[in-house]
């Protein structure tokens, strides 16, 4: 029952069997989606290594799987989401919290920021938000070939909507929690928005936790329009436990002198696959990409990342980096793709990785695909261990060789971690990662999960 | 304090060092010159403890210890200091972090406490005034994005943090104008203690008029050919090193 | 400034293709289509044993149940396969090719294309292989090579007098169900060279394969093995031409090299088919399979080729590094002009132990053409110590023409280093107007830049090669170098 198309047809069933509960609790609007996407889920499939932009990931173990069941929220499912707090505690942000991929219940659906900015759940903007829901929802997708795309087209319910008018700055940064807890093994998908206008300016953090030890599998969509001169963040912290598989699609639109940045931290995670898009969609528009991942046990972590220079004078920069410990295996698949007419197209792509047992491994794809020729475009890949050079010179200034060893590999991860403008997060997550390189459990949080 | 007999050492089974002997002994500037292939690096590298260079015969005796048998950060912490030709990049490792741990890893060593945030701060402050270095550069990762110079004024820098009793510089001058020429040796001059010691190792005469060796050495094809004090320098410069090739050829051919 | 650049670039890149005339030989041919007859005619024509047979009947069967492959960022227009002629070869008197029997024509068509037949016309130093359509038309210097023990003659020659060489390594490199090329090669091969260099020689001379098509709607498969046994050394050349034509003709070869251990073989190529007109009409499809077994300790192969010829181009010279310490090459230029379309690279595959590998690939793309490089870098887990540098570096000289980079890199050893480094870029203005004030037009600027832009790997060449790759560099992006 475990080939691909059976597979597949198994996730159609849980369409059909669930659809009419998800289409009586879900906008019209979004429903009018769901029969095209699983016609073109059915057409995709679940994708397996065949497919190229999964050639070095295998959805199997979570795939395979049978999941309890499709979760639907009832209110005393949100008891848990109130009652999380973060815990990083000098972290000043605004936070809401969706429970396996739902906003709760409990509180209002909508809440208003200072500047008139609108944060809540996806169901109720479609209500509300139905100008920008009809302008935006599922615009940035178009012709993607991962099934898993459509498949949450399909089904997925709700998720966070924000939408930040024109010119407004907020200095506090967003902070969407997404919890999964259950007590059977689960399935999820959730469908988020955000909407920055012209000239806006924010931060969005995204932690992901699971609170207690099934297996689960989350299946969830992000798209963000960043509207012209606008200025946008997103942090996506990755900390959940290793019978949690994770995947993500963020799609990023980006306006003209528009400037936009993803980084994804991811921590920890039986199988995590963060897909992001980039889409330059004016001139003059920038946007940096980054990640980092530290995994060890058999964890696989697998960083696609596609960038679309459509248009002139664009600038991107890609820097991936993973740190890779006992049988932990990862991947990496960059690509640049540079228009006919994108004349003045700067791209750079990075991406480095350390291996730190003879059982890990590393695979990785950058790539370049350019149809215009005033470009500059450079990528570079490495897979190896820690510099010799870089560790003598701190040995030799009285520094122990493992001491040096871990001084490099945090350096390693800096590089990364940086770039997060968010200081209380920024010092968290080198800390974090200073205790995962030590070897010290980092469970973030309220986190009842021994990963051991 | 350093006595060196007989070395010889190679690199990927190729020999560089055919057996040099040295004495440096308390307080003495030595400098070694001689032209580019000459295994100057090399006997920088070897005093410091890469593992690239493999030792195949003779001895080093510092301070009546087997220096050989250390690992670099015993060297280190044994005060043995080396001033990099072409000091590494090492990105996301911060200056300060990079220098507090090994200040207190020196300390540790001598039964120091380690050194409080502020007093190294301090302490940090106060070299780097004293070598004339930016103090922007302290907040920047180790050597990353750095020019010449600044890599050059940074290993002095960290020579004052760590206040040697043998300091090794290899070509600290090459790159440098002139007055970062003169920042680099300020800082050297003003560094050196009755009881510390210098091996300044340098293609040029330049630096020596800066840093006013006691004893010049020439290196020649792995060995030391000819010893004399800083007046050789002078006649290097003056006469290049054309006639001492061709005096050590005409003794080998004899 | 900018205007007359690109009429520069569009002067330089439509320069003509030299080898393009026809010469009329009289030929034998069998008609057209592929099936089981075909390939027993085939190796009837060549008197073949019945193993040789049976081996074709195999990879023709193992063909029929294959696809062409898409993965590649290419266009391929289809192929009816049974619209080509496999098998055309100009007629000669007697079987034993003295050069008196060769026909007149035939000899002219070499020497018009720079190949002498006779040794003493020669270039010194370098021995030769000339190959029409099927066949081997002569071999130069075999007696010269065969003193130090040295094997050089056409494969249909080495089928019949060496059959136990051949029947232990044909296949072994490349089986004949390696690829959809493969197999069709495999089944319909024609001829091609032998090489076999013995225990501790090293070669004295350059040897050479000269491939040239002439007949119209044949395809041309042949098929190349060279062994260098312990210690022995050798450089191998490759070069190719084809006449002008408006239809697409079919090239699929198949290169086997095996190292053992100490040996050291360097293959270099110059592809220059013809490749379309101006408007992409014509012109070679060029897929081509070409691999070499390190199977020795401390073996090495180095692959180098220029590529400037071709429609369509679809080649991967791969190197596995089994044995220990064994070291694999390849330096590639490829050059796309017009329509041209290229997708090459290579595959390093490290399974010994301290194995190295070094990849430099410049593409140079002009006109609508689109050019890309492909390769995979695998390091097995029983490849300690192994070590891989890539650079592959693109040249864009149009605003029309595409250039791409899709490195894979498969890493499953932690002591393994591993790096890749790409650039993609125009042809730089300053360092033109650099050349310009220097006094050099802005043509032999761009000429400069490219062939500086190409040294590294021309560098690689035998000399005899270098000068000519030099010249062909230039040639090809005549009317489109910017």
């Amino acid at each position: 029952m475990n080939n691909p198309s059976e597979r597949s047809e198994r996730y159609y069933n849980l369409y059909k069997e669930n659809i009419k509960r998800i289409s009586e609790r879900s906008s019209p609007y979004f429903n009018s989606f769901r029969e095209a996407a699983i016609d073109e889920f059915n057409k995709l499939g679940i994708p397996t290594k065949k497919n190229e932009s999964y050639r070095y990931t295998n959805l199997d173990t979570f795939f395979n799987h049978e999941y309890k069941s499709y979760f639907m929220p009832s209110a005393s499912d949100f008891k848990k989401a109130e009652e999380f707090r973060c815990d990083v505690t000098d972290l000043d942000a605004h936070g809401i919290v969706l429970m396996n991929g739902f906003y709760p219940t409990i509180k209002d659906k909508m809440r208003k920021l200072p500047g008139g900015i609108w944060i809540g759940s996806m169901n109720e903007a479609a209500d509300k938000f139905g100008d920008q829901i009809r302008k935006h929802y599922n615009k940035y997708i178009n012709g993607n070939s991962d099934g898993l795309v459509h498949l949450n087209t399909a089904m997925a319910s709700d998720g966070v909507f924000i939408y930040i008018p024109e010119g407004v700055v907020l200095t506090k940064p967003i902070q969407i929690i997404n919890l999964v807890q259950s007590d059977e093994d689960i399935f999820n998908q959730h469908r988020s928005l955000i909407v920055a206008e012209k000239n806006s300016d924010v931060t969005v953090i995204v932690c992901d936790h699971t609170l207690s030890p099934n297996k689960f599998l989350t299946n969830g969509i992000t798209e963000i329009y960043v509207g012209e001169n606008a200025h946008f963040e997103i942090i996506r912290v990755q900390n959940e436990h290793n019978n949690a598989g994770k995947i993500t699609h963020t799609f990023m639109h980006q306006e003209r002198n528009s400037y936009a940045s993803s980084n994804n931290i991811t921590l920890h995670g039986g199988l995590v696959r963060n897909s992001t898009y980039h889409f330059l969609g004016g001139e003059g528009a920038e946007c940096k990409s980054l990640g980092l991942f530290l995994a060890d046990k058999w964890q696989h972590v697998d960083n696609f990342v596609n960038v679309d220079h459509a248009f002139p004078k664009c600038t991107s920069n890609q820097l991936f980096k993973g740190v890779l410990d006992d049988m932990a295996t990862g991947a990496f698949n960059g690509r640049i793709y540079v228009h006919k007419d994108a004349q003045g197209t700067v791209a750079y792509q990075k991406n480095n990785n350390i291996l730190l047992t003879d059982d890990a491994k590393m695979d990785t794809k950058p790539q370049l695909e350019i149809y215009a020729d005033d470009v500059k475009c450079s990528h570079g890949a490495t897979v190896g261990q820690l510099n010799d050079d870089a560790l003598f010179y701190l040995q030799s200034r009285g520094i122990e060789k493992r001491e040096a060893r871990l001084m490099l590999m945090f350096g390693f991860a800096h590089e990364v971690i940086q770039n997060i403008k968010v200081e209380a997060l920024r010092d968290r997550m080198d800390k974090l990662v200073m205790q995962r390189l030590k070897g010290e459990l980092s469970r973030c949080a309220f986190c009842m999960v021994k990963c051991g | 304090m350093l006595i060196i007999k007989n070395l010889k050492a190679e690199i990927n089974g190729k020999a560089i060092l055919k057996g040099i002997s040295l004495e440096v002994k308390a307080g003495e500037i030595h400098a070694i010159m001689g032209p580019n292939g000459s295994g100057k690096s090399t006997l920088a590298a070897v005093l410091a403890g890469r593992e690239l260079v493999t030792v195949t015969e003779g001895s080093v005796t510092y301070f009546g210890k087997n220096l050989l048998e250390m690992p670099p950060e015993e060297r280190s912490k044994e005060g043995i200091f080396l001033g990099f030709q072409y000091p590494i990049e090492i990105p996301g490792v911060s200056m300060v972090n990079f220098m507090k741990t090994a200040v207190n890893e020196h300390r540790k060593y001598k039964g120091l406490e380690p050194l409080s945030a502020s007093d190294f701060l301090k302490m940090m402050r106060e070299k780097k005034e004293l070598v004339e270095i930016d103090s922007k550069l302290a907040n920047r990762s180790v050597n990353e994005g750095f020019s010449g110079g600044e890599k050059k004024k940074n290993e002095i820098f960290q020579m004052a943090m760590l206040e040697p009793r043998l300091a090794i510089l290899d070509e600290t001058d090459s790159g440098l104008d002139i007055d970062a020429l003169r920042i680099v040796a300020n800082g050297v001059n003003k560094l050196k203690r009755p009881d510390s010691s210098a091996i300044v190792i340098t293609h040029y005469q330049r630096l020596l008029d800066f840093i006013i060796p006691d004893v010049v050495h020439v290196l020649y094809d792995g060995r030391i050919v000819k010893t004399a004090g800083k007046e050789l320098a002078l006649e290097l410069e003056e006469k290049g090193y054309d006639w001492i090739k061709k005096e050590v050829d005409k003794k080998d051919l004899a | 400034m900018e205007k007359e650049q690109d009429k520069i670039i569009n002067d330089v890149t439509s320069g003509e293709y030299k080898y393009g005339f026809h010469s009329d030989i009289e030929t034998e041919k069998i008609s057209r289509g592929l099936n089981e007859d075909t390939i027993r005619t085939i190796s009837g024509k060549k008197n073949e044993p019945e193993w040789l047979l049976e081996f074709r009947l195999k990879a023709f069967r193992h063909w029929q149940t294959m696809k062409m492959p898409t993965w590649a960022n290419l266009k391929i227009p289809d192929i009816d396969y049974q619209d080509i002629i496999y098998y055309a070869a100009p007629k000669q008197k007697a079987v034993n090719k003295s050069l008196n029997d060769i026909d007149p024509e035939l000899k002219r068509t070499f020497d018009k294309l720079g190949i002498p037949l006779e040794e003493q016309k020669h270039l010194s130093g370098v021995a030769v292989d000339a190959v029409m359509d099927s066949v081997s038309v002569k071999t130069t210097f075999r007696e010269t090579l065969a003193e130090s023990g040295i094997i050089f003659c056409s494969f249909s020659d080495a089928v019949k007098e060496y059959p136990d060489l051949i029947r232990r390594y044909m296949g072994t490199v490349v089986p004949y169900t390696d690829n959809f090329f493969a197999s069709l090669n495999s089944a319909v091969f024609s001829d091609g060279s032998f090489c076999y260099i013995p225990k501790g020689v090293r070669c004295p001379m350059e040897l050479s394969t000269y491939f040239r098509i002439n007949s119209a709607n044949t395809g041309q498969f042949e098929r190349t093995l060279l062994i260098a046994d312990e210690e022995a050394y050798v450089s191998y050349m490759e070069g190719c031409t084809a006449p002008m034509r408006d239809e697409n003709q079919l090239h699929a070869a198949i290169v086997e090299i095996i190292a053992e251990n100490n040996a050291e073989v360097k293959y270099s190529t110059v592809q220059n088919w013809y490749p379309g007109d101006k408007n992409g009409k014509g012109g070679i499809f060029n897929f081509v399979t070409k691999r070499g077994l390190c199977r020795g300790e401390n073996s090495k192969i180095s692959w180098t080729q220029i590529e400037t010829g071709s429609a369509i181009t679809w080649k991967y010279p791969s190197c596995i590094l089994r044995g220990d310490n064994s070291t694999g090459e390849f330096y590639s230029v490829a050059v796309t002009n017009n329509h041209q379309q290229a997708d090459t690279g290579t595959k390093m595959i490290h399974i010994g132990k301290n194995t190295r590998s070094t990849i430099v690939s410049k593409g140079i793309s002009a006109g609508f053409s689109n050019n890309s490089y492909r390769g995979l870098v695998k390091v097995l887990k029983s490849a300690s110590g192994a070590r891989n540098f890539s650079q592959c570096d693109s040249l864009l000289l149009s605003d029309k023409c595409g250039a791409h980079t899709f490195p894979y890199i498969e890493v499953d050893n932690q002591t393994a280093i591993v790096e890749h480094e790409a650039t993609t870029s125009k042809i730089g203005e300053d360092q033109i107007f650099y050349c310009n004030q220097r006094g050099i037009s802005t043509e032999d600027a761009i000429g400069l830049i490219v062939n500086g832009y190409a040294r590294e790997v021309l560098n690689k060449l035998p000399m005899e090669f270098a000068v000519e790759a030099q010249k062909l560099l230039q040639i090809s992006l005549e009317g489109s170098v910017g």
